[in-house]
């Protein structure tokens, strides 16, 4: 296995690391909110691959200069706009997310997930 | 055994002993008992003989019955106490496992990827060669991104825009507390009203101050970054999170009444409203020219210039009339269930 192609790698791996955290994160942790956290640091992990697979060494951002529009002087702009995509999405589902929990803990007040599966089975029994 | 020794005691051998032993007073004493008793009657002992076997079985039977009922308690005690414990380490454990494994594959597919700042890596492809070459010649913006954004994909940002718009919506659903039908406030509102006074500011004047002077500078920033999003980088999406800013600024520095003065649950379904309709209209008659091959009309401008790159810069502005509203309304029904 080429490990050493890690170090060359080195955003992407930073990525791939974060993009692991966040999922132990979503994992690991009973409490809501610290998952809704989990999920946007694989998110950003995301995020941070797809910027670091555009970028080309040398290049510009792709805004058109004194009008040279040559392939070899600007980045792929096509990741930049997946990023963007992805950014709303997970601003509108984090905003949905948080206000299920909001609502979860005015029934239960309790973030923990155990004990709201336990007090839900309980009303239904 | 005991058996055994009363055969023997009735045996002939065992009476002479016993009579050459304790002499004839006990041995008279053994027959007059021995004439004087009752003829044994066999059936009568083994059935007292079963009774007690059955006896012994049944408390035999309780005992077992107990033991497994004290097992099966100090099994409940343990699955709530340590079996718990134990159960939860073995979670984390496997999380733990499973997070290394996934970083481990990952990373081993990271190794086989193209490296960091290659310019032959397979994503540089004929696409974006294509974006880069003709997208100032075919959308007018000197930003590719945003031209790629809003007239390439331009179907992929109405998405985008409606998935804000219906994550508003659901959030409004989820947290919104009505009012009853006489206009009286419901108990949770007068709950939520009183969190409010009780955490927030009142009055500080301080923030309102700076809110002041800064609110209509945010504003005018989040106007320019909109507007120029086809010549610089920005755009919608980042101009309505800075307006959306500036309108969270003023409503933490002056409260609800002020701020519902213009911006109320009306305003923001108009604004999505117009802005969305706009926006689906606009593409949809774009797109119907450029597939059926006929000359929109609409002037691309000088590349350069404000107003240039045909649609870009009015989409610009509908989505970030969205996306301020959107925001807006997300900060005020977390922070207290309405405008």
């Amino acid at each position: 296995m080429p490990w050493s192609l890690l170090y060359e790698n080195l955003e992407q791996t930073v990525a791939v690391i974060l993009f692991g955290i966040g999922f132990s994160i979503l994992l690991l942790q009973r409490n809501l909110i610290r998952k809704i956290i989990g999920l946007n640091i694989m998110d950003t992990a995301v995020y941070l691959f797809l910027a670091s697979m555009g970028y080309i060494s040398g290049r510009k951002a792709p805004i058109v200069v004194d009008g040279v529009t040559e392939v070899t002087a600007y980045i792929n702009p096509i990741p930049a706009g997946l990023v963007l995509t992805g950014i709303v999405v997970s601003v509108s589902f984090t905003a949905i997310m948080l206000a299920l929990t909001v609502r979860l803990y005015r029934r239960y007040h309790t973030l923990d997930i155990d004990e709201i599966a336990m007090l839900a089975r309980g009303e239904d029994a | 055994m005991s058996r055994r020794r009363s055969d023997w005691e009735q045996r002939p051998q065992a009476r002479i002993r016993k009579w050459y032993k304790e002499g004839f007073l006990a041995l008279d004493e053994e027959i007059i008992d021995h004439l004087t008793q009752e003829p044994r009657h066999t059936h009568l002992q083994e059935e007292l003989i079963e009774a007690q076997q059955q006896a012994e079985s049944s408390r035999q039977h309780d005992r077992a019955l107990a033991l497994e009922r004290l097992d099966q308690h100090n099994m409940l005690i343990w699955a709530r106490t340590r079996g718990r414990k134990a159960i939860s380490r073995f979670h984390v454990v496997l999380a733990l496992a499973l997070g290394l494994l996934m970083i481990i594959f990952l990373l081993d597919t990271v190794a086989y990827m193209p490296r960091f700042g290659d310019p032959n890596a397979p994503g540089a492809n004929e696409v974006s060669r294509r974006y880069i070459e003709q997208g100032l010649t075919e959308t007018g913006a000197t930003n590719i991104v945003a031209g790629m954004i809003l007239d390439y994909r331009a179907f992929d940002t109405l998405g985008e825009a409606t998935v804000l718009f219906i994550a508003a919506s659901a959030v409004l659903i989820l947290l919104r507390i009505d009012r009853n039908k006489d206009g009286s406030p419901v108990q949770e509102l007068i709950a939520a009203e009183s969190d409010d006074q009780h955490y927030e500011p009142r009055n500080d004047r301080i923030l309102q101050g700076s809110a002041m002077v800064l609110s209509p500078i945010i504003f005018l920033y989040g106007i320019y970054i909109i507007l120029n999003g086809h010549l610089s980088p920005g755009g919608g999406f980042s101009g309505g999170a800075i307006i959306s800013a500036g309108l969270i600024l003023y409503l933490d520095a002056f409260g609800f009444e002020k701020a519902g003065r213009f911006f109320t649950y009306k305003t923001f379904m108009w604004v999505s409203f117009f802005a969305l309709s706009f926006y689906a209209l606009a593409k949809a008659y774009s797109f119907y020219c450029g597939a059926n091959g006929i000359p929109s009309g609409i002037p691309l401008g000088t590349p350069g210039a404000i107003l240039s790159g045909g649609l870009i810069m009015p989409l610009n502005i509908a989505v970030g009339m969205v996306v301020a509203c959107t925001m807006y309304i997300f900060y005020a029904l977390f922070r207290k269930g309405g405008l």
